[in-house]
């Protein structure tokens, strides 16, 4: 999965305050404009990084918290082949946020710190995970849209300015790949299926699409940071491009399983050699990212419960290595 | 169904039942890297069935596969063990309860590698490779649990506790097994307690903890008389195919 930098806007101006060598500002510039990876070691400006842990570190946690909605249906997966391929998929989630995190630590924010910025309310992560699954066809839907949302967000940033980052996606990009045309196999499945099938899988496509369009983040000429991180080459498509190429591939694919986009306003223009679509609600965007989506709530809680619950655990865990290093030191 | 068909049932109850009550943690482990590791064995275990419930089915002959049998069963014709369907509690009583399992799969997977019949033991070849990484995985976090902090060591103690009843019940053998023996097809379990036990207490030395007290043994999940969590965990699992009669998926 993909977040959109989420963060509020003006952020910048304090971090630009601080006095970098120009030298050396300069040198970094060019080597990201002439698209070599930076390195953990470099030297960077240290708005770069900050946008780089908040960046990968949503895109971690937005990982993390995309395993709820899934995961709410692999007791429930409707064969045997679907519970194994859900439970691989669910699992390839938890392996994505690991790579994630790990990548943002190279920056010098460790896994912790970023965990409790997610669970103190201060990190962001994906809108999307804030809509609940309500029937199977929502594991349809969302690996389908969602993943491939994510897809269209995330093949760019194979070649982000950051080596780590960009390694990282060259293999989630593949396994992202993967899971949706699971997402859309399920979907297919339910379209030729029985009438109660089609419903299902009509209604979560009605469900889904404009949240799935939302994930591309706010129009171009609202997105505060994106001008900067394209000079940076850490985004390398605006947010409107994306979402206009997710469009143009989605449609026909609705269309051949026979599921209707719910977009009155979805029109081929033939001028353009793309599909005019109606007005994103923006209004519901914002109030999803303040943290007012639907299921915002329980998917907060249900976090903050597997940490609390999990905390003896990782303290028995710590404590039982320091007893075996003890004991090690002690016998030699 | 007869002694071999039920044979491999048994075998595809005890993964199915276990995967699914692993599958709940996906999502709410204590770390990420446990979340993985905890899905890990799910999914190997979900593949196991398949395989085992397939056979079953086929022996059976009767037009069932795997997926007929997993969700168009009660719980009085399910034929796991009362260990892998007890409830997954904190995650010291998961612990508890794959631990004792999955040494146990290994001994009888590595067992059934010598089966006469070649999908069983096809089966059991690949699905042993599976079982003792579970073991060793799940044998260190009994350690780490039993020898790490007071807490942990008292919740390790629990779990034990809890799912120590149903141990027996491992090792009994009944009809099927013997018929599945004398065919040449299955194994002799009651042979693989003492393995068992050796690598039990091992584990258990390493990790300071005391063997619980033998204790009069709960039975009767072989013959369909399960604990109040199976019928819930049913209900869960086949809620698709139960609302929806007749649709594939």
């Amino acid at each position: 999965m993909y977040t959109t930098d989420l963060s509020g806007k003006g952020k910048g101006k304090a971090e630009a305050a601080v006095a970098e060598d120009p030298a050396l500002v300069a040198a970094f510039e060019a080597r990201v404009a002439n698209d070599e990876f930076i390195e953990p070691k470099d030297w960077m400006p240290e708005a770069y990084r900050k946008t780089l842990v908040r960046q990968m570190s949503q895109h971690a946690h937005s990982e993390i918290v995309g395993m709820l909605p899934e995961g709410n249906w692999i007791t429930r997966a409707p064969n045997l082949r679907r519970k194994a391929i859900l439970l691989a998929k669910v699992q390839d989630e938890a392996g994505h946020g690991l790579y994630l995190y790990s990548a943002a630590e190279t920056l010098g924010t460790s896994r912790d710190e970023m965990t409790e910025a997610l669970l103190s309310g201060k990190a962001k992560y994906s809108t999307i995970f804030n809509y609940p699954t309500l029937t199977w066809a929502d594991i349809g839907a969302i690996g389908w849209l969602v993943d491939g949302a994510a897809i269209m967000n995330q093949v760019p940033l194979q070649r982000t300015s950051y080596g780590p980052y960009a390694r990282a996606m060259v293999r989630i990009c593949k396994e992202e790949s993967f899971h949706q045309r699971q997402g859309y196999e399920i979907m297919m499945h339910l379209a030729a299926g029985t009438e109660a099938q089609k419903r299902m899988a009509q209604d979560a496509l009605n469900r889904w699409w404009w949240p799935s369009l939302m994930m591309f983040g706010p129009p171009d000429d609202k997105s505060p940071n994106t001008e900067q991180s394209m000079r940076w080459r850490i985004k390398r498509d605006t947010n409107d491009e994306l979402r206009q190429k997710f469009v143009d591939i989605t449609v026909p694919q609705a269309e051949a399983i026979g599921l209707t986009v719910p977009d009155a306003a979805l029109k081929w223009n033939e001028e353009r050699g793309a599909y005019d679509f109606g007005d994103v609600d923006w209004e519901e965007f914002y109030a999803v990212v303040k943290g007012e989506g639907p299921v915002a709530k329980e998917r907060m809680q249900a976090r903050v419960k597997a940490w609390e619950d999990g905390a003896w655990v990782r303290d028995a865990a710590r404590v039982h290595a320091e007893k075996r290093a003890a004991a090690k030191l002690a016998a030699e | 169904m007869d002694a071999i068909a039920t044979y491999a049932l048994r075998l595809g109850d005890d993964s199915l039942i276990l995967g699914q009550r692993l599958g709940e943690w996906c999502g709410h482990a204590p770390a990420l890297e446990v979340d993985l590791s905890l899905a890990n064995v799910a999914l190997d275990q979900i593949g196991q069935a398949t395989h085992f419930l397939n056979l079953a089915g086929a022996l059976e002959g009767e037009g069932r596969d795997g997926d007929k049998l997993a969700f168009h069963r009660d719980v009085m014709d399910f034929t796991n063990c009362l260990l892998v369907e007890q409830p997954n509690g904190d995650f010291a009583q998961t612990i508890a309860r794959l631990f004792l399992f999955a040494h146990y799969q290994e001994l009888l997977f590595t067992a059934l590698t010598a089966s006469k019949d070649a999908r069983l033991a096809a089966i059991a070849a690949k699905a042993v490779k599976e079982t003792a990484y579970h073991a060793t995985l799940v044998s260190d976090w009994v350690v780490r649990l039993g020898d790490g902090t007071e807490e942990s060591r008292a919740r390790m103690i629990a779990g034990l506790d809890w799912m120590w009843r149903f141990v027996d019940e491992l090792f009994v053998m009944d009809e099927v097994d013997a018929a599945a023996i004398e065919a040449g097809v299955g194994v002799d379990k009651s042979a693989l307690r003492g393995a068992w036990d050796q690598r039990i207490d091992a584990v258990l030395a390493d990790a300071t903890l005391e063997r619980p007290a033998a204790r009069r043994p709960v039975l009767g999940g072989r013959s369909g008389r399960h604990s109040e969590h199976l019928g819930h965990l049913l209900s869960e699992m086949q809620f698709l195919q139960r609302a929806y009669p007749g649709a594939t998926w």
